[in-house]
């Protein structure tokens, strides 16, 4: 691979293609058995992230690399200090991130704990680190993945002034519309290879997607329009605090039969909670959720093995934490948080050889690879671990399923299946709550979409009806069809 | 209780808090650079050993204090080891250091001596006595008994607490090592060693030990008797919970727990043998203390304990 001087070279692949195991070769994290880098023409050896510093490069990772307590300003200093004492260090420093702030719009208290900070602002103290170190080739991984649509806007006004400047600057994403928009040369890696280099404007996100998948890829999600039936769920004035502060703020909606309902919003703005009250494993504060027209418990958390008996199904949102158990064999898996159910059990014995055969039966059906239920779930890809859990919870046959991020971590492969599935399993009447933080995944499988900020529903829209701008938009607080009455969107 | 008495409790309370503070603060660096040190008893313990054996031996207790500072280090370097390097279970190395101490003492001491886990007591020559200060006479009352005439190694304590702050929040080295024990990953990928600064924080943490172990033997005793430490380390522990892995707090916190232990030595001292009853019950208040207010302030009901994040954490390369 060649990357150009003052270019912004976009790399994208499928997980596990090797994109991030290449950027920590080139970081010093890892060490390549064979092959060279060459900076300028000339041959670098890069053991450790401080030969990659020197070299002049800079790294924002994709899980932010800062010291949570710390201030912007010691984060800034960590490992690029003065000399033994700090005052004069932190003097510069001051000076240089004003330079900074000025030349690239990079403003940032410098004072502020980074903790305190927005995810937005956090990325910008990662850029600054690599700045105030001098760095000339800037590496960023999957860096709007934890950004709102004009966080991403802003970042990418931050990069094409730094490509002004004459920085070189890598840019990692699997999303293809934001390597289409703002990459000047694009390569595709596919297992551990550069299989094509190629200027953005000869390339489509359609030829990008086959290129990284190596056949065709269907991006767009093929459902005829919703027939949706009687209300499954409603929920009224919902409200949820944690630690003194509301989380969810009278929250009201509901969803009917053969429905998908879209939850967008940007992490954290309370869709974590809805899930989870919905899934009875945190309390509501007040307001009330009907269940086919039967009040659920919501007071309590504690309650999920009864929601299961109710006919709730959930994929949740952090597979890894609450979805399934890594260590454990696939067949476990395949039935855990129904292994008490009848089927399983006989008295206060489980039975291993009717969960295997379960797991055996989920296998065929969803196509999970390696065919193996003995196999540790650990080993399997992340699409592999979702079908587990999707499947698990599709086979209850529940009336309501409730879908956290379902494609997180999940190659484009496994998503164009995943996606399948859900809309199939609303054709067969189902009622799905679909919460996400890809906005095209909302657009592309939502029959209806509310939109959640700061823990209220900033708007609700009939998919038809909007697009990527218009939810971007909500996602930031803002409606710009206020005054339009939303009711009106409800599905008739 | 008359104020001479008050004077007498609060000389004694520096001289049990210096060990419980060179501990705490060993502990602060060790924790601070993320690796849990529940090894601080047996490094004090093989430090108090080796000093009284030294001085025993050799006769000079500055000589006795080297020995123990490196014999403590030497533990050190073995739980860093198991810590860092092998990136073992911080609790077990801790537990097992604790351990190999007790036992290398006590085998010890029975090759060299004889005398069953003792070793002979010292001369006054071979300890460390306490330093008059100028005025020490002139001035009287709280001088003399508690400003003056401690050992060399109180004043060594308590100088130590504002260094560690200064080198806590005013250096480079601080800096990285609040750091490493937050987020080594922000460490690492800002070039520096996780490891080096690792055993840095571990290695001070066993000098400071050292210290206080010579300190137990040479200067509070005049011998190593088995299990001397009796659990000081673990009070230490408890203190720098209590502080919150902070310099000053610390130092509050081994001095209120010393002032505890202090008062409990007056009243034992005056009680005569009628209040059984009472020299136990305040024999129990005093040595359960620092473990209930412990577990109040992890309870949460003091404010938050957050210890640093990487704490007990082996740092291994995410990508």
């Amino acid at each position: 691979m060649a990357v150009a001087r003052g270019t912004i070279h976009g790399i994208v692949g499928e997980n596990g293609a090797g994109k991030s195991t290449l950027m920590s070769i080139l970081y010093g994290f890892y060490q390549a058995d064979r092959g060279e880098i060459r900076i300028n023409g000339e041959r670098v050896a890069i053991r450790h992230s401080d030969d990659a510093i020197a070299a002049g490069i800079g790294m924002v990772h994709q899980h932010f690399m800062l010291v949570k307590p710390f201030t912007v300003l010691e984060n800034v200093i960590l490992g690029a200090e003065e000399g033994a004492s700090l005052q004069r260090s932190a003097a510069k420093a001051r000076g240089i991130l004003g330079e900074l702030a000025e030349t690239y719009g990079l403003e940032v208290d410098p004072d502020m704990v980074v903790g305190d900070l927005s995810v937005g602002l956090q990325q910008r103290v990662e850029i600054l680190k690599a700045l105030y170190r001098q760095a000339e080739i800037l590496i960023l991984d999957e860096p709007t993945g934890v950004l709102t649509p004009s966080e991403a806007d802003h970042l990418f006004r931050i990069l094409e002034s730094l490509k002004a400047q004459g920085k070189t600057i890598i840019f990692i994403t699997h999303k293809l519309r934001e390597i289409m928009s703002i990459t000047d040369t694009v390569s595709v890696m596919r297992r551990g290879a550069m299989t094509a280099t190629h200027p953005t404007s000869e390339m489509s996100v359609t030829r990008l997607a086959e290129l990284m998948v190596g056949r065709a890829v269907e991006l767009r999600v093929d459902k005829t329009p919703a027939r949706p039936g009687a209300e499954i769920l409603s929920v009224r004035d919902l409200t949820v605090a944690r630690n003194g502060t509301e989380r969810l703020k009278s929250i009201s909606f509901g969803i009917r039969a053969g429905e998908i309902l879209g939850v967008a919003g940007v992490a954290g703005n309370g869709q974590s909670e809805l899930l989870e009250v919905l899934w009875g494993t945190a309390a509501a504060t007040a307001g009330e959720v009907l269940l086919k027209g039967a009040p659920l418990d919501v007071s309590r958390g504690g309650r999920a093995a009864e929601r299961r008996r109710q006919g709730i199904g959930h994929v949740p949102e952090d597979r890894h934490r609450h979805g399934i158990i890594m260590p454990f064999g696939v067949w476990e898996n395949a039935s855990y948080g129904y292994h008490r159910s009848p089927s399983f059990t006989s008295g206060p014995f489980s039975l291993p050889g009717r969960m295997k055969d379960a797991a055996r039966e989920l296998i065929e059906t969803f196509d999970v690879r390696p065919d193996d239920p003995l196999l540790k779930t650990a080993n399997l890809s992340g699409g592999n671990q979702q079908k587990i859990v999707l499947g698990r919870e599709i086979r209850q046959n529940p009336d309501l399923l409730l879908i956290g991020q379902p494609t997180r971590g999940v190659d484009i492969g496994a998503i164009e299946y995943i996606h399948r599935e859900i809309v199939a399993l609303r054709d067969q009447g189902k009622a799905i709550l679909l919460v996400s933080v890809e906005l095209d995944e909302i657009l592309g499988l939502s029959d209806r979409v509310i939109v959640m900020f700061d823990g209220r529903i900033s708007g609700e829209r009939v998919i038809e009806e909007t697009d990527e701008n218009d939810l971007g938009m909500l996602m930031a607080g803002v409606d710009q069809r206020e005054g339009k009455n939303v009711t009106a969107s409800k599905m008739g | 209780m008359d104020f001479d008495i008050l004077i007498q409790i609060l000389g004694a309370t520096l001289r049990v808090a210096t060990p419980i503070l060179l501990a705490c603060l060993a502990g602060l660096y060790s924790e601070r650079s993320g690796i849990i040190d529940i090894g601080l008893d047996g490094k004090m313990l093989i430090a108090a050993f080796a000093s009284a054996a030294t001085a025993a031996v050799v006769g000079n207790v500055w000589v006795a204090l080297g020995v123990a500072v490196l014999a403590s280090s030497a533990l050190a370097l073995i739980q860093g080891l198991a810590a860092i390097t092998l990136r073992g279970n911080q609790l077990i190395s801790g537990a097992a250091i604790n351990m190999l101490a007790l036992g290398t003492a006590y085998l010890l001491s029975q090759t060299m001596f004889g005398t069953g886990g003792q070793t002979p007591g010292l001369g006054p020559d071979q300890r460390f006595m306490g330093i008059e200060l100028p005025f020490h006479d002139a001035l009287g009352g709280f001088y003399q008994q508690v400003v003056s005439g401690q050992s060399v190694i109180v004043y060594f304590a308590l100088a130590t607490v504002p260094l560690t702050w200064w080198v806590l929040y005013r250096t480079r080295f601080g800096l990285r090592l609040r750091a490493v024990g937050e987020a080594p990953n922000a460490v690492d990928s800002a070039g520096i060693s996780v490891a080096r600064l690792r055993y840095s924080a571990v290695l001070i943490a066993g000098a400071l030990c050292g210290v206080a172990g010579a300190y137990l033997a040479t200067a509070q005793a005049a011998a190593y008797t088995d299990g001397m430490t009796a659990n000081r380390g673990f009070i230490a522990l408890a203190a720098l919970i209590f502080a919150k892995w902070r310099p000053y707090p610390a130092l509050g916190a081994c001095l209120l727990f010393g002032f505890v232990e202090a008062v409990g030595y007056q009243v034992q001292g005056n009680l005569n043998v009628d209040s059984r009853v009472l020299a136990t019950l305040v024999d129990f208040l005093e040595s359960s203390l620092p473990y209930i207010l412990t577990v109040v302030i992890l309870a949460g009901f003091v404010g938050k304990a957050t210890p640093p994040a990487a704490g007990g954490v082996p740092y291994v390369k995410e990508r």
